[in-house]
């Protein structure tokens, strides 16, 4: 396998509506990241881009829809989608692209557009519970997070007190990144007082309804060196599928992304994550799950991670911070676009071009994580620099 | 070195820029319908539910008995080994007390608020949990490990679906 390096990166702003299409918002992104290491679409050799669920947009296919706006015209163009996964996956899927000796050089493109969907995005994801067994219920999306909010607070005696700790962190993160969709703080206070959606889920504890995109350009080694004298290395890569029934695992622990962190780990030559990450970007679409996926990702002891969290260890100024971008709370959440905007965080913070909330003490090696599908599957990238 | 941008494009529209008249949207409503066949497995656990009772099936490799039913197992990847009734009654997992409807809409002044669970049935093996609801109970006394048993439709009533139980209560 040969290495692989992100040389570029560009997003758009995250925004509850955006005056641009799907397409144009892609474009804009890409355009970003190829000026960003002074490439043109003409030096790019394929292209991986991703895009959630196609009912957001009502376009059918809507990959082959974007693949203009992510300079896919006559390359070799392929669409990964999993979910809320897709993001950090689709980059899994560039990486294999450069590795396997095939291309030099890709495009990673996520692009998510919710607001499109009339009345409201969350009412798609009734389709994604099982047509037989579960959707006559009538679900919402967030029952399933509320099922194992609750599991995950009860399991470990913490309280919802406990996991809104996470919005204030994560939203005072987002408050200096010029991509967020946010204006302002928010207090412990203001969380627990936040409309009770699914009890423990109140409205502050989730993440909001976004349009944008984000995008990175790989780079074989030798196009890399040629490229960049700072040239951020994907270490590891992970990704599993647990089962869609999804009733049948005990919710209070992220299976499935324990064993993508592994692989990722073992790729990278890491053998004690928790000392050796120095930055996390733990996939937050809900307050819990960021702790959640702290412990699928090794990075925290199960059952220790508010204790850690209370006592500043995630704080951007901490052992070891946690989504210094701010996160899908912080920054927005346009489903795909979310996970691969956290690859450009850590593309940003190990090269130290992370402005006001660069993280301090030159930074070396960075996680990233998205988490979708029925609550399925994990995909984890390790980035050094 | 010169600093680059970062970000781009993103152009925020307020409620005000909707309806200026100034940005024009195209609207469209889909009305898709379905009907799913509904297996092998399942015809056979909705057939049993119609009779009020819950079948399971067994897979004696790897030593469960697994609900929702089905064809084969997926940990060995072998047919399942034979049907099993289990019990209608149940440990509560986790549970929710939802406000939203489906669609994100909220339920009304009066509405009951909806209260899924995760509950694993008495018979089935160890943590083969399935969403439910939960009925006859006040929100605020629901309890982790609460035991709970099913409340059946009516025979005349029931179709072969899962909503053939109404829910589970305390017991
Ligand atoms: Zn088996």
């Amino acid at each position: 396998m040969r290495k692989v390096a992100i040389v570029g990166a560009g997003m758009t702003k995250f925004v509850r509506r955006a005056l641009e299409t799907p397409k144009e918002l892609a474009y804009e992104a890409t355009k970003t990241a190829l000026d960003s290491c002074d490439l043109r679409l003409e030096d790019i050799d394929c292209v991986a881009h991703g895009s959630a669920p196609d009912a957001f947009d009502g376009i059918h296919q809507k990959g082959e829809y974007l693949a203009d706006g992510c300079g896919g015209w006559n390359k070799p163009t392929m669409r990964v989608y999993v979910g809320g996964g897709t993001g950090v996956h689709a980059i899994i899927h560039g990486w294999h692209h450069i590795a396997s000796g095939m291309f030099d050089t890709c495009l990673v493109v996520c692009e998510e557009k919710m607001s499109s969907a009339m009345p409201h995005a969350q009412g798609f994801f009734l389709t994604i519970f099982d047509a037989i067994t579960e959707r006559s219920l009538h679900p919402n999306l967030l029952w399933i997070f509320a099922l194992e909010m609750n599991r995950y607070m009860q399991r470990y005696g913490y309280t919802k007190e406990d996991m809104a700790l996470v919005a204030v962190n994560n939203k005072r993160n987002g408050l200096k990144n010029p991509a967020s969709q946010f204006k302002d703080e928010v207090t412990v206070e203001d969380v627990l007082n936040s409309e009770i959606m699914a009890y423990p889920v109140s409205r502050l504890d989730v993440s909001p309804v976004s349009d944008g995109a984000a995008a990175i350009v790989l780079a074989a080694e030798p196009v890399a060196r040629r490229l960049t004298d700072k040239p951020i290395w994907i270490e590891g890569v992970g990704w599993t599928l647990d089962t869609a029934y999804w009733g049948t695992r005990d919710l209070y622990y992220p299976r499935y992304l324990d064993k993508a962190a592994r692989m990722a780990y073992e790729m990278a030559g890491i053998r004690e994550p928790a000392k050796q990450i120095n930055i996390a970007e733990p996939y937050d679409p809900f307050g819990y799950k960021a702790l959640h996926h702290m412990e699928g990702l090794q990075l925290s002891p199960r059952g220790k991670t508010v204790e850690l969290l209370r006592d500043g260890h995630f704080a951007l100024d901490g052992n070891l911070p946690m989504c210094p971008s701010g996160g899908l709370l912080g920054v927005g959440n346009p489903i795909a676009a979310a996970g691969t905007m956290k690859v450009c965080e850590l593309f940003w913070q190990l090269r130290g071009e992370a402005g006001e909330r660069q993280v301090p003490g030159n930074p070396r090696l960075g996680v990233a994580q998205a988490w979708g599908d029925l609550m399925q599957v994990s995909s984890v990238v390790v980035v050094g620099n | 070195m010169q600093e680059k941008v970062h970000v781009s494009g993103g152009t925020a529209l307020s409620e005000q820029d909707v309806h200026s008249g100034e940005i024009f949207m195209t609207e469209d409503s889909l009305d898709c319908a379905f009907a799913w066949d509904t297996g092998v497995a399942i015809n056979r656990y909705l057939t049993e539910l119609k009779n009020g009772r819950i079948i399971a099936t067994e897979c004696r490799h790897c030593n469960r008995i697994m609900l929702p039913p089905r064809l084969f197992c997926e940990l060995c990847f072998k047919p399942s080994s034979g049907w099993v009734y289990i019990n209608d009654t149940g440990v509560v997992n986790t549970f929710s007390i939802c406000h939203v409807h489906w669609d994100a809409s909220r339920i009304k002044e009066g509405e009951k608020p909806y209260l899924p669970a995760v509950i694993e049935i008495d018979g089935a093996s160890a943590g083969m949990g399935i969403m439910q609801l939960l009925g006859e109970v006040e929100p605020e006394k629901i309890k982790f490990g609460m035991k709970v048993k099913a409340v059946w439709k009516p025979e005349n009533e029931r179709t072969g679906s899962i909503t053939d139980i109404k829910y589970f209560k305390p017991i």
